[in-house]
C-alpha cells in the first residue's frame, strides 16, 4: 500500500466520522463544529490532488466565512438541544427516508450507467490546479457561467450596503 | 521528498516557533515600554536591568497561576478554544519570506519555510480560521459578556476579510503572482507602497480588525464586556489568548513588509545577503511600534461605527483599488 493511499484511507475516515458527528450531534455548536472538520479535510485531499488554489479557496469561503456566518447565526438564535425544543418536527423523517431513498436510486443508477466506460483515470498535467490555469479555465471555457456569478454576487453586495442604509437612517 | 528535506523543514519550523514564540514575549515588552513613554510614565524597570526579564516574569507567574474554569462552561470547548486561537497564529508565519537566499556553511539555506504559489490566499484562509477560538471561547464560557464578544469578532473578522482579500488583489496583480516570495522580488526597485497607497491603508487598517488590535479591540472590550470572550480565562489558558494575538500582531506586520514595503529588501542586500533578515526585523520593528502608537493614540470604535466603517468605507475603497489597479496594468503594460 502506498503512502498516497494510507493518507487518503486515513483523510477519508476522518471525513466520514466529522459528518457522522454532525448528524448525530445532539448540540448545534458542536455539529456545526463537525462540519468545519468535513470541510477542512476535504481541503486537505484537494491539496493532495495538486490543487492547492481550490484547497485554500475551500478553507477561506466554507470554512473561513460562510460556517462562521453559521455560527453567528446559531449564537445569536441561543444554542438549545434538539431535545429541549421537543425532539424532531413530525413530517421530517419520513421526507427524509424517501429522499435518501431516491438519492440512492439515482446513485447505483449513475454507478451502474457508467461503469466499464470509464477506463482509468488518468494523472493530471502538472500545474492543472495553479491559479494562472483555473484563471485561463474560469475565463475562457466557463467565461458565461462565471459572468452570470459575478453579476449575481454584485447584486447581493449592493443589496448589502442598500441593506445597512435603510437600517441606520430610520 | 525525502527524509534529509522533512529534517530541514522540522528544524526551519522549529526555529521560526522560537522565534515567534521570543517575538511574543519582546513585543509584550516592547508594547509596555513605548505606551509607557507615549503616556509619561517608565514602564517595567523591576526584573532585570531595564526590565527587560520583564516576560519571564510574567510568563512564570501566568504558568503558576490557578486553571479556573467555571462551573456551567462547555468544558472540552473551554479547553480547545485558547489552542484553536493560539495554531493559526503560528501557521500564518510559515509563508513569510523573512529574508532571501543566504550562504550557510558552505551551502545557501532560504530563510522561509514554505514557497507556495497561493501564499496571499493561505493567510486569508489561515486568518480567517482564527476567530473560532474567539467565538468558541466566548460561546464555552457560558458567560453573556463572553458571547457578546464571541459575536462582535464573528460579525467584524466577516465583514473586514473582504476589504483585507480584495486589497491583496493589487499587489497579486502587480507582482503577477500569488506567491509573497515573488511579490517581495518583484519590489527589488520600487516597494509597493509606491504604486499602491490605497490597498496598503486598506489593508493596514483591515489587519488591525483582523487581529483584534484597538482601535478595532471590540471584542475585548473592557469597559462595556469586562474583557469579553476571555473574561472566564486565567492562567495559561489567558496567555495562550495573548500568545495570539501579539504573534500575530508580529506576522502581519512582516506580512505588511513584504507586501507593500519591500520585504527583506534595502541598501546592500545583494552582497550581503545576511542583511534581508535585518531589514525585515527592522520593517518588523516600525510597524510594530505603528500598532502600539495606535493603540496609544486613538479612542476605541462604537461597535455599529466599526461596521459601517468596514462595509461602507473600506470594501467600497478596496473595490475601487483593484479597479484602477487593473486599468493601469492594461493601460500601462503591466
Amino acid at each position: 500500500m502506498s503512502i498516497d493511499l494510507l493518507v487518503l484511507l486515513v483523510l477519508a475516515l476522518i471525513a466520514i466520522g466529522a459528518a457522522l458527528g454532525m448528524l448525530f450531534s445532539r448540540n448545534v455548536v458542536y455539529a456545526l463544529l463537525f462540519l468545519v472538520l468535513v470541510m477542512l479535510t476535504l481541503a486537505v485531499l484537494y491539496l493532495i490532488l495538486g490543487a492547492p488554489f481550490l484547497a485554500l479557496a475551500q478553507v477561506t469561503v466554507y470554512a473561513g466565512a460562510i460556517m462562521v456566518l453559521f455560527l453567528f447565526a446559531v449564537m445569536v438564535l441561543g444554542t438549545h438541544s434538539l431535545d429541549e425544543l421537543g425532539g424532531p418536527i413530525g413530517w421530517q423523517r419520513p421526507w427524509a427516508f424517501f429522499l435518501t431513498a431516491v438519492f440512492l436510486i439515482e446513485v447505483v443508477y449513475a454507478f451502474a450507467a457508467r461503469v466499464g466506460k470509464l477506463g482509468l483515470l488518468s494523472c493530471a498535467e502538472a500545474g492543472f490546479g495553479s491559479p494562472a490555469a483555473i484563471g485561463k479555465l474560469l475565463f475562457n471555457q466557463y467565461l458565461l457561467p462565471f459572468e452570470v456569478t459575478s453579476v449575481l454576487l454584485l447584486a447581493a453586495t449592493i443589496g448589502a450596503v442598500v441593506l445597512t442604509k435603510d437600517v441606520l437612517s430610520e | 521528498m525525502t527524509a534529509s528535506m522533512f529534517g530541514i523543514w522540522a528544524i526551519k519550523a522549529a526555529i521560526l516557533i522560537v522565534i515567534l514564540l521570543t517575538g511574543f514575549a519582546y513585543a509584550t515588552y516592547y508594547e509596555r515600554k513605548a505606551i509607557a513613554r507615549i503616556q509619561v510614565r517608565i514602564g517595567p524597570n523591576r526584573a532585570g536591568p531595564k526590565g527587560l526579564l520583564q516576560p519571564v516574569a510574567d510568563g512564570v507567574k501566568l504558568i503558576f497561576k490557578e486553571e479556573f474554569i467555571p462551573a456551567r462552561a462547555d468544558k472540552v470547548l473551554f479547553t480547545l478554544a485558547p489552542i484553536l486561537t493560539v495554531i493559526p497564529a503560528f501557521l500564518l508565519g510559515a509563508v513569510v519570506p523573512w529574508g532571501g537566499e543566504v550562504p550557510f556553511f558552505g551551502g545557501t539555506a532560504r530563510l522561509y519555510l514554505a514557497d507556495i504559489n497561493v501564499a496571499t490566499l493561505y493567510v486569508m484562509a489561515v486568518g480567517s480560521l482564527a476567530v473560532y477560538g474567539i467565538v468558541l471561547a466566548g460561546w464555552s464560557s457560558n458567560n453573556k459578556y463572553s458571547l457578546l464578544g464571541g459575536l462582535r469578532s464573528a460579525a467584524q473578522m466577516i465583514s473586514y476579510e473582504l476589504a483585507m482579500g480584495l486589497a491583496l488583489v493589487g499587489p497579486i496583480l502587480i507582482a503577477g503572482s500569488m506567491s509573497l516570495v515573488k511579490i517581495v522580488e518583484a519590489q527589488k526597485s520600487v516597494w509597493f507602497i509606491v504604486y499602491q497607497p490605497l490597498a496598503f491603508i486598506v489593508f493596514l487598517m483591515a489587519a488591525f480588525a483582523e487581529v483584534n488590535r484597538p482601535p478595532f479591540d471590540l471584542p475585548e472590550a473592557e469597559q462595556e464586556l469586562t474583557g469579553g470572550y476571555h473574561t472566564e480565562y486565567s492562567g495559561m489558558r489567558f496567555a495562550l489568548f495573548f500568545m495570539a494575538e501579539y504573534i500575530k500582531v508580529v506576522v502581519m506586520s512582516a506580512i505588511i513588509a513584504a507586501l507593500f514595503l519591500g520585504g527583506y529588501y534595502g541598501p546592500g542586500v545583494e552582497t550581503y545577503p545576511w542583511l534581508g533578515p535585518v531589514y525585515m526585523f527592522l520593517k518588523i520593528l516600525v510597524m510594530v511600534f505603528f500598532a502600539i502608537w495606535t493603540r496609544a493614540t486613538l479612542p476605541r470604535f462604537r461597535y455599529d461605527r466599526l461596521m459601517a466603517f468596514g462595509w461602507k468605507v473600506l470594501f467600497p475603497l478596496a473595490l475601487l483599488n483593484v479597479f484602477l489597479t487593473a486599468i493601469g496594468i492594461v493601460l500601462l503594460g503591466g
